[in-house]
C-alpha cells in the first residue's frame, strides 16, 4: 500500500528506528546501496527555492542509483498557468516513482499524496512541517548523543514560528526523560500549544528563558535557529534580540564537552564561524545525516 | 407561542438558546420551500431555562455534523404521520467536511480548487477541530 510522509508523527517510533538503522548501514556499506533504486525515478517539485534540500533529496536518488525529474520553481510548471496541485501530482505520478514536494502552502504535501498514486515526500509545506529536516536531526542526535532519552535540549531563536523546533519538540517528546529548555525572545517564544498539548500533555519538563549563556551549562544538545527580521515589528527590537543569540567561541566555553550544537541552516549570524572548529559542532554533519535520512525514507516509501 | 406540530418533519431540539440562527443559516434552511420555524428562547421544560427549537415540516435529511459541531448535546426528533419515529441525541463529530471553511490564508485550501475544507476534532473537552491541512484552530 502506497505510503506518503507528510508530517513526523507520520512515522511510527519504530519506524523512525528502522530508518536510522538503515541510515546508518548505508553510512557503513555505501556500495550495497548504489544500485537499490536502479530504475526508479524521484520527482523534486519544488514550488519555492530551497536549493539544499532539493540538492539533499537528489544526491539522496542519485546515491542509490535512481535518477531526478526536477522541477525547480513554479514560474517553469504548469502551477504558473493555473493548475491545481492536485493535477500536478496526479500528472507526476504518471512520469515518477515517488514525489519530494516543497510549496509554499501548508497542507499542500498532504494535498498531493491524496491525489497522487506514488508516494509523496513532504519537502516542507510553508510553515507547518518539515519532516525530512527532523530526520536529520533525529539521525544527528542518535549518532552525537547515542540515544533519544535522558537529554536536555535547549532549543534557542525563534521558537514561536520555527516549523523544525516544534516538529522536534514533537518527536523527541515521544522518547522518556528528556527534557527541554526554550531560550528565546518574548516575543518568539514557544506557542501555548505546544507547551501545552505536547509537553504538558505528557508532562514533559521544560523551562523558559531569554538567557543562552544561563542555560548553556546543562545543555546536551543546543538547537538554534534564526532569529528572522521579518517577525519583528520594530527595527529595534529585532536589533537588540538577534545579537543576545549569536552563539561563539565564547559562549560555548561553559557548555559540557560533549554538547551537540546543531542548526537546521541556512545560518546567517546566529552561529558565528569560530564555532565550525569546534568539534560540538554538527551543524554539517546533520546536512550529511539529511542525506543518509532521505536515503533510508526513499527506500522504505519505494518497498525497497 | 405556539407552532403547530409537524406530521413528517425534523424537530431539532434542546439548542443552547442563541445558538439556532447558527444552525438555521449552516443547513441552509433558508433555502427550502417548506415550512421552517426557529423558536428563539423557548422556555425548557427540562431546565427551566432558555433554548431554542427548529422545526423543519420537510422529511429532509439533516447534516448531522453541523449539529454536533455547534452545539453537542442538541437531540434530532424524527416524526412520521405525528408520530415521534426516532429520537437522536446528536455528540461532537470527529471529522467535519465542509461546514466551516480554513481561515488561514497560508493553507492550501485558500487556493486549491475543489478541495474539501476538512477539520478533525483534537480536543473533545476543549471542543477544539483544526484544519486536517494545515492544523489551524477552526
Amino acid at each position: 500500500m502506497k505510503r506518503s510522509v507528510i508530517d513526523i508523527l507520520d512515522l511510527t517510533p519504530a519506524e523512525l528506528e528502522a530508518l536510522i538503522a538503515t541510515a546508518l548501514d548505508i553510512i557503513d556499506h555505501p556500495d550495497q546501496y548504489a544500485r537499490r533504486c536502479a530504475g526508479k525515478k524521484l520527482a523534486t517539485l519544488f514550488f519555492e527555492p530551497s536549493t539544499r534540500t532539493r540538492l539533499s533529496f537528489e544526491a539522496a536518488m542519485y546515491e542509490l542509483g535512481g535518477s531526478v525529474l526536477s522541477v525547480t520553481d513554479a514560474a517553469s510548471s504548469s502551477a504558473s498557468k493555473g493548475e491545481s496541485v492536485s493535477d500536478t501530482a496526479k500528472v507526476v505520478s504518471c512520469y515518477a516513482d515517488i514525489i519530494a514536494m516543497r510549496h509554499p502552502k501548508e497542507g499542500a504535501a498532504l494535498v498531493a499524496a491524496q491525489a497522487a498514486s506514488i508516494p509523496v515526500i513532504n519537502a516542507g509545506d510553508g510553515g507547518h512541517c518539515h519532516p525530512t529536516q527532523t530526520l536529520a536531526d533525529l539521525l544527528t542526535i542518535r549518532r552525537e548523543k547515542g540515544a533519544f532519552s535522558g537529554l536536555t535540549i535547549g532549543l534557542c531563536g525563534d521558537l514561536k514560528f520555527g516549523r523544525t523546533v516544534h516538529s522536534l519538540i514533537n518527536a523527541m517528546a515521544r522518547y522518556p526523560d528528556n527534557r527541554f529548555v526554550l531560550i528565546s525572545p518574548e516575543e518568539l517564544k514557544l506557542p501555548s500549544y505546544v507547551k501545552k498539548d505536547v509537553l504538558a500533555e505528557r508532562g514533559i519538563p521544560y523551562v523558559q528563558t531569554t538567557s543562552l549563556e544561563e542555560a548553556m551549562p546543562e545543555l546536551d544538545v543546543l538547537y538554534m535557529t534564526r532569529v528572522q527580521r521579518e517577525r519583528f515589528f520594530n527595527e529595534e527590537d529585532y536589533l537588540r534580540l538577534k545579537d543576545s543569540y549569536i552563539l561563539d567561541a565564547a559562549k560555548l566555553r561553559t557548555a559540557k564537552s560533549d554538547l551537540c550544537v546543531m542548526h537546521p541552516l541556512p545560518r546567517v549570524n546566529e552561529i558565528a564561524v569560530d564555532v565550525d572548529d569546534d568539534p560540538r559542532a554538527c551543524y554539517f554533519k546533520q546536512v550529511l545525516n539529511g542525506k543518509y535520512m532521505r536515503m533510508a525514507l526513499i527506500l522504505k516509501l519505494l518497498e525497497l | 407561542m405556539n407552532i403547530d406540530a409537524i406530521q413528517n418533519g425534523i424537530v431539532i431540539d434542546h439548542i443552547t438558546a442563541g445558538r439556532g440562527m447558527r444552525i438555521y443559516e449552516l443547513l441552509g434552511l433558508d433555502a427550502l420551500d417548506v415550512s421552517v420555524a426557529l423558536i428563539k428562547n423557548a422556555v425548557s421544560h427540562q431546565t427551566g431555562g432558555k433554548k431554542d427549537i427548529i422545526k423543519i415540516d420537510s422529511d429532509m435529511s439533516v447534516n448531522f455534523d453541523v449539529l454536533g459541531f455547534v452545539d453537542p448535546g442538541v437531540t434530532v426528533n424524527i416524526i412520521r404521520d405525528g408520530q415521534l419515529v426516532e429520537k437522536r441525541r446528536i455528540d461532537m463529530p470527529e471529522r467535519l467536511t465542509n461546514v466551516i471553511r480554513c481561515k488561514n490564508p497560508r493553507c492550501i485550501t485558500s487556493t486549491e480548487r475543489a478541495i474539501d475544507h476538512v477539520f478533525k476534532l483534537t480536543d473533545r473537552k476543549n471542543k477544539v477541530y483544526r484544519c486536517v491541512y494545515c492544523e489551524t484552530k477552526a
